[in-house]
């Protein structure tokens, strides 16, 4: 019972102390203007963590999202643009650390490649339709007299 | 011709299947490092054994080295800590230590006990120069050629497989350049 007790006391006061730590967090972060603050919220959740795979650095723990936050935290406080913090960042880790990579020389193919594909399949299908047509319509002229008379007979015969 | 066309399908599936299977064997957690074929990042930093005294990009350049990013906190770094050293003395490759938001004493401690196979450590504290690197975990460990430019990283511990069929091959490749 005693045992019991203590393990209660023990797990009631992990969840405490993990829900004061919680909001310690990004609460005390200090922004001049709200505009910061919504800028500071888009760009944590539009960067990746590169140590994480799937999560971005605003929902993340991991020791490099805090410093990646704080990275952030601070250009935006220093005045750049969401593009130069993005560019910072992908300087520093590639495009991976961004879930919507930029166009360029490296990443033409991830953003056309499924465009030009479904380009290609339309093409194939619209040819391989025509083509189709013509061997149809054509049919007619490609019998000679010779064959044209033998169906002409066998379509007489099936007459009587 | 035209009956070869309708084949086309067929061979970019093939192709893309191909492309995908070997994403398959990647292993998603190294990531290429962007700072690859890029001059190590300007920083001026305080060495880990003398404060007083501050390393920078000039001092990672003149000969082939490799970067150890290594820290108390992280157990690999443990692991691999005895096979740098045997590559310090066994094959004189300078090792650079790059001590990553770690704690002074604990770090020097650690040195004392485990020996030091560093040529000299750059004491990173807040990790600035750690994410100028694109560091995003210990150990990591970046080769960088005679003109300061990093060539090749490689994440996780450095053993005898890695040194033997990666690195040192690269090393002494680059060591040939002028």
């Amino acid at each position: 019972m005693k045992k019991l007790t203590t393990t209660l006391f023990m797990l009631v006061s992990l969840l405490l102390g993990a829900a004061v730590s919680a909001e310690e967090g990004e609460d005390t972060i200090v922004f001049n203007t709200d505009e910061q603050r919504s800028q500071y919220q888009r760009l944590t959740e539009e960067l990746r963590c590169p140590k994480c795979q799937n999560q971005n650095i605003a929902d993340s723990n991991a020791p490099i999202a805090k410093d990646l936050r704080n990275e952030v935290h601070r250009l935006i406080l220093e005045g750049d643009n969401e593009e130069q913090i993005v560019d910072f960042m992908v300087e520093r880790y590639g495009n991976f650390v961004v879930y919507k990579p930029k166009f360029d020389a490296s990443t033409y193919l991830l953003w056309l490649g499924p465009a030009a594909i479904a380009l290609l399949g339309l093409v194939i299908v619209i040819i391989s339709a025509r083509k189709k047509r013509e061997a149809l319509t054509d049919s007619g002229s490609t019998l000679s007299n010779e064959e044209k008379s033998q169906l002409s007979n066998i379509l007489s015969e099936d007459e009587k | 011709m035209k009956r070869a066309l309708l084949f086309l399908p067929l061979v970019l599936a093939a192709v893309i299947g191909v492309v995908l299977f070997w994403g398959l064997g990647n292993d998603p957690t190294k990531l290429e490092s962007a700072r690859i074929d890029d001059p190590f990042p300007a920083f001026n930093l305080p060495s880990l054994q003398d404060p007083a005294k501050f390393l920078s990009q000039q001092d990672v350049k003149g000969k082939v080295s490799l970067v150890n990013v290594w820290a108390t906190w992280c157990p690999s770094c443990r692991v691999e800590h005895p096979y740098l050293l045997k590559i310090a003395k066994q094959y004189q490759v300078p090792v650079i230590g790059l001590n990553y938001k770690d704690d002074r004493d604990a770090a020097k401690e650690w040195l004392i006990k485990l020996k030091d196979p560093y040529l000299f450590n750059i004491f990173d504290e807040k990790g600035k120069l750690g994410l100028d690197l694109g560091v995003y975990g210990a150990p990591e460990t970046y080769i960088v050629d005679k003109k300061g430019v990093v060539r090749y990283r490689h994440v996780g511990v450095v053993d005898d497989t890695v040194w033997k069929s990666i690195l040192e091959p690269k090393v002494n490749q680059y060591a040939q350049e002028r």
